[in-house]
């Protein structure tokens, strides 16, 4: 396994230097957090410094940056969104909504936290995060790659039955393809 | 005899390494110009190498049926066929294994090698069932449709003019002339780079991948390592027009320094071109390609038939 700590072989050394600085973004634009990304990515921030580039679709992504509060029924699109993306890939939950709910703590038809339903491997809390604390998070992130720790679709397969459940306790009309990733 | 043999395949690999280094510096010195022009900072120069690296190293579980995983390796496969055809150096200093397969009549033989890429890749793109695919692949190869006639008027002036079909024979029609193929029949070499800014997928030519629009058009379902194949085809694939354009226009280049020199300058044209550029409509670039540069290409066959 590539993220294995204790196979670190030189291989995965290489390997991990180049996911580390090759992040391929795809951002679930819910909510207001949207608004922050086009700063992040264009002249006045420039993310591309960090190698982190927008891509369009699931499957040439690496993270998924999920923006701000999931109604359930965006919930779904971002589950689905998740399992097209190839392994090895990250998430990462952007703003006080992905984290507790946010202002919508006691909304009857959002989820509080993201992680209960696909694996998040850093938050970056805030309300909204200016772009700098954007850039923080995924320099966070490259951290942990770098460490071999940013496993989070590793848990997400073995842990793939509680996943499951939560998904389904949200989701009423649950009628989603199978993945065999 | 058997001596080369080896230096064939010594060339074989040396070609393609060169190419796929050059190819992909040169991506990755595109969005460092790219960055700077928009008052960024941008990427590192070897960024384009981590991108392959990275993708190279993904899973790929997509399974759509057998000419999905073909498209990729036929683009692939396209990219080196072409580029053993181009002699990469014109072969007077001691760098002769750089020319390959080189034989008599391959100009019209790459006029057919350099699309059957873009075809592979629009059958494998085709059986991804993606509507992104779907469109990028038909808006691709309308535009094909549109740049190969400025093109091909550019090869014909130049040939009839040359009276040759090989491109050693248009290095040495150059060099026996102490001239370059730009200098003699301008009108060709203007309806050529016209073909060339389409032939590239710059803005505003950029209309088959359309980021902003077709998520990323033909390549939307290819993730992973087919993405690095298509990468590293597109790059391979880049080095092959601009050194085909030094060779056929601007009398070759002896050494490897001066084919840099000219293929990046060359290279120049289309990206900056593109950078200050928005995106045309499908039908206006077809529009614009049998406009001026089939009448610049046609006035080019005229002028060599004519006047010279």
């Amino acid at each position: 396994m590539p993220n294995d700590k204790k196979s670190q072989k030189i291989v995965d050394i290489i390997q991990n230097a180049a996911r580390k600085h090759s992040l391929f973004v795809l951002a679930y634009g819910t909510g207001c957090g949207a608004i922050e990304i086009p700063p992040t990515m264009t002249s006045r921030y420039d993310a591309e410094r960090f190698g982190i580039r927008g891509m369009a679709t699931p499957r040439q992504a690496d993270v998924l940056l999920v923006t701000g509060y999931l109604a359930t029924k965006t919930l779904k699109r971002v589950i689905r969104a998740y399992e097209q993306m190839q392994d090895p890939k990250y998430v990462i939950g952007f703003g006080s909504c992905t984290i507790n709910g946010g202002m919508y703590w006691d909304s009857y038809n959002t989820i509080k936290l993201l992680d209960k339903y696909i694996p998040v491997d850093v938050y970056i809390n805030g309300c909204m995060p200016r772009p700098e604390a954007v850039i923080e998070g995924f320099i966070e992130l490259q951290g942990l790659i770098k460490d071999g720790k940013a496993n989070g679709a590793t848990k997400y397969k073995e842990n793939i039955d509680w996943y499951r459940a939560n998904q389904k306790k949200v989701i009423k009309n649950w009628n989603m393809p199978d993945y065999n990733w | 005899m058997d001596n080369s043999i080896w230096i064939s395949i010594l060339g074989f690999l040396a070609t393609v390494a060169l190419a796929f280094v050059v190819g992909v510096l040169y991506g990755g010195l595109v969005r460092k110009v790219t960055a700077r022009i928009q008052n960024r900072v941008g990427p590192p120069f070897y960024q384009n190498f981590f991108d392959i690296v990275k993708l190279y190293s993904k899973t790929t579980a997509i399974n759509h049926g057998w000419m999905q995983h073909l498209g990729p390796a036929l683009a692939i496969t396209a990219s080196v066929t072409s580029l053993m055809f181009i002699p990469i150096l014109n072969g007077q200093g001691d760098m002769m294994w750089f020319e390959n397969l080189n034989f008599k009549g391959d100009l019209i033989f790459l006029l057919y090698m350099m699309v059957f890429g873009s075809l592979g890749m629009a059958l494998g793109a085709g059986q991804t069932g993606n509507p992104h695919s779907a469109i990028g692949v038909s808006r691709g190869l309308s535009q094909m449709v549109g740049y190969e006639i400025p093109w091909v008027l550019a090869l014909v002036a130049i040939m009839m003019q040359a009276e040759t079909t090989s491109i050693t024979g248009l290095i040495d029609y150059q060099n026996a002339n102490d001239t370059w193929m730009m200098f003699e029949s301008p009108l060709a070499f203007i309806a050529g780079i016209l073909a060339m800014l389409g032939m590239f997928h710059y803005a505003p030519f950029d209309v088959p991948f359309a980021p902003a629009e077709l998520a990323s058009g033909p390549a939307s379902e290819f993730g992973g390592k087919y993405l690095a194949l298509m990468m590293t085809s597109g790059s391979i694939m880049a080095f092959v027009k601009l050194v085909l354009f030094v060779d056929i226009f601007m009398g070759g280049a002896s050494n490897l320094v001066m084919l840099l020199v000219k293929t990046f300058l060359l290279y120049m044209v289309p990206v900056l071109y593109g950078i200050v550029s928005p995106r045309y409509r499908t039908e206006q670039s077809i529009r614009y390609f049998w406009g001026w540069p089939t009448a610049i290409g046609v006035l080019g066959v005229l002028y060599v038939v004519f006047i010279r």
